[in-house]
């Protein structure tokens, strides 16, 4: 068991010597004159201008959640239909079972990354007019509280 | 490496898996009414929360006399003390539901995906005590975790509530980092992901399978630690507590804590061949999160901070139950645990039910000085609050006296004396904080105009009544709770058995 990790071992080894040293060697070789524009940060090659600890719009956030749910899906869809279309995996017969099985689960699963992106799109999350994003209903300046015995 | 070409699906027993359905389908149906719903009318979105959680209470109360089975290829087990666990999860979380409503109208959230949330959160805990696996045990975590995240910080307009959600956030995701890298050890040690090889693991010779094994072992503990707000891994809760809306608060001190502690409680049962390993350690665990919930308590000014150090002191008492039973399976059932946190929830549901009281206009004050005059305005109330209060503390004919009592004597049992001594003087310190509470209801009077505002509504009293009443009551019914939960006299599946199971080795 050891030996079949003999190789891979040695790899991590050599690359972390072969790394290190290349690092280290042109930290302690190297010249260093510093002039205030090279130690400035790196701004694609740009004069950089400006704090970068800048205000940005919470909706980048709203974008990079909502890609998380395509990218699972796409995941989980693509990992799924490799095997669904070639059940045989080598052997003769073709597995319905599992293809029947592995359908359900799938179209559950769907379902309800559905009703998800529905729902976002119902209560307007992706909608970025000020009138939308401001409405009162969402700011809660609309509710009141139940008269007094209402139930719950 | 060629996949196995005939697959079988796995049988599937309906059944075992009916609760966490119902509470989890309840919830996609909360939140599809949620979508459509009259503006700002949340009757039927409650209702049909409700009734998930009768039909996922229901399946669990049938299940009761069956015996143990796994079934999703062992993903998911009954047993009596998941069936307990979850049984307590759901009526939890229907206290919870029941006096959220106007609370959050009083604090203009209008968010009515709180009850959704709530419902796949506590499918979530459900996930967690109902299985041996210990990926289902994350998978049930995370599912518990990121909804309360999101609840935590429904509040939008409160700073407070920010800060508690992303404290929550940063700290809880860490802490589940822990535990994934203490699973993945175990993993490779092992080989599979059934708590039951931990046993098999850890009583082999081989220095390069214990070692990885002890390590994967810490890890998987503090990321259950964290969650049941043990010190040292405690520092998130008064904040969280504090911030966090006031349902949220009672959510995650009762449904989320009875997750984790339960959890404990099974990993450290399948894990008694490392005994002397986690016993001292655990035990220095206990001594420091009594010591240090109950005397922070002391210096706290407002309720829902002090009660967030209360729920580290009761977690304390909780891991002294726990290790109680580890220490010596044979003479100390598991009982005592569940049954202290039956005690723990009625009082700490109820206590929560009368502070949402402090709700009005959108904001919510919970200082001691708010509660003053609470018995002008809702004598009955006040009574309940201190009855709740003296149930903490651990006054003779209450719930919590017994709860403790119990713990006490186990401890005794088990000699662990260090621990029983810590336990009574920690709680002779808590008379300090919680008489606070009673007196600012009773004692101090209002300044100006009486601070405690609204008037509870129907569902919040029913709770807090009924919270009261088994509180008060628990004491009598001691035997037949203590023989529901440990199922004796039922031939099929009597919990000590179950838990105290070990693999053959």
């Amino acid at each position: 068991m050891a030996n079949d990790f003999t190789p891979i071992l040695i790899l991590v080894g050599l690359a972390a010597i072969i790394c290190g040293a290349m690092v280290t060697l042109s930290w302690v070789l190297g010249p260093k004159k510093v002039t205030p524009y090279k130690s400035s940060p790196y701004e694609c090659g740009v004069t950089p201008s400006g704090s970068a600890r800048e205000r940005f719009p919470i909706k980048f956030y709203l974008v990079a959640m909502l890609f998380i749910l395509f990218d699972i899906e796409v995941v989980f869809l693509w990992s799924w239909l490799t095997v669904f279309v070639d059940p045989k995996m080598g052997s003769a017969a073709a597995d319905l079972n599992f293809q029947v099985f592995s359908f359900v689960a799938i179209m559950v699963y769907m379902l309800l990354w559905i009703i998800g992106d529905w729902y976002v799109l119902k209560i307007d999350a992706i909608n970025w007019d000020e009138e939308a994003a401001l409405d009162a209903a969402k700011l809660g300046t609309v509710l009141e509280p139940l008269a007094e015995g209402d139930a719950a | 490496m060629r996949l196995n070409p005939l697959h079988t699906p796995p049988s599937i027993d309906w059944m075992v898996v009916s609760p966490v359905l119902a509470v989890s389908v309840g919830g996609v149906l909360a939140l599809l009414l949620a979508m459509f719903r009259p503006k700002a009318d949340n009757t039927a979105v409650i209702w049909t929360s409700l009734l998930a959680l009768f039909g996922a209470g229901y399946a669990l109360v049938a299940q009761l006399p069956l015996p143990e089975a796994s079934t999703f290829g062992d993903m998911v087990y009954r047993d009596r003390l998941g069936l307990i666990a979850q049984l307590l999860i759901v009526i939890s979380t229907a206290v919870v539901i029941l006096f959220s409503e106007q609370y959050l109208r009083a604090r203009r959230i209008p968010f009515s995906e709180f009850y959704p949330l709530a419902l796949w959160s506590s499918a979530g805990a459900m996930m967690m005590v109902s299985t041996k696996s210990l990926l289902m045990v994350f998978i049930g975590l995370e599912v518990l975790s990121i909804a309360l995240y999101v609840m935590a910080g429904m509040a939008k307009q409160s700073n407070r509530s920010e800060e508690s959600a992303i404290k929550y956030f940063l700290l809880g995701s860490f802490a589940s980092a822990w535990l994934l890298l203490g699973i993945a050890y175990i993993f490779g040690t092992t080989g599979t992901l059934n708590i039951e090889a931990i046993a098999g693991a850890a009583v082999s010779d081989n220095a390069l399978v214990r070692g990885p094994l002890l390590f994967g072992f810490s890890l998987l503990l503090i990321g259950l630690l964290f969650k049941a707000a043990l010190a040292p891994f405690h520092q998130w809760t008064p904040d969280v507590y504090q911030g966090a809306p006031i349902n949220v608060t009672a959510f995650m001190a009762t449904v989320s804590k009875a997750a984790a502690v339960v959890t404990l409680l099974r990993v450290l049962n399948h894990a008694l061949p490392l005994k002397d390993f986690f016993i001292p350690a655990l035990t220095v665990v206990a001594m420091l999160t009594m010591i240090v919930g109950n005397i922070a308590a002391l210096a706290q000014t407002d309720v829902k901070r002090l009660m967030g150090y209360s729920s580290i002191a009761n977690a304390g008492y909780l891991l002294v139950a726990i290790l109680a039973h580890v220490k010596s399976p044979d003479q100390v059932p598991v009982t005592t645990t569940l049954f202290f946190l039956v005690a723990y929830a009625a009082t700490t549901l109820g206590l929560f039910a009368i502070l949402t009281l402090a709700a009005k206009d959108g904001k919510e004050e919970t200082s001691f000085a708010d509660l003053n005059g609470l018995y002008h305005r809702e004598p009955i109330l006040a009574v309940c609050l201190a009855i709740l209060s003296f149930s903490l503390i651990g006054v003779p004919p209450l719930a919590g006296f017994l709860g403790k009592f119990l713990i006490f004597q186990d401890a005794i049992v088990a000699e662990q004396l260090p621990l029983a001594v810590v336990l009574a003087i920690t709680s002779v310190i808590s008379i300090g904080y919680y008489l606070k509470v009673v007196r600012a209801t009773w004692v101090d009077e209002p300044q100006g105009e009486i601070s405690t505002r609204s008037v509870l509504p129907g569902g919040a009293k029913f709770a807090a009544l009924a919270c009261t009443g088994i509180v008060v009551l628990l004491m009598i019914l001691q035997t037949p709770v203590s023989k529901f939960i440990s199922g004796s006299g039922q031939p099929s599946a009597p919990l000590s058995a179950s838990a105290n199971a070990q693999p053959d080795r």
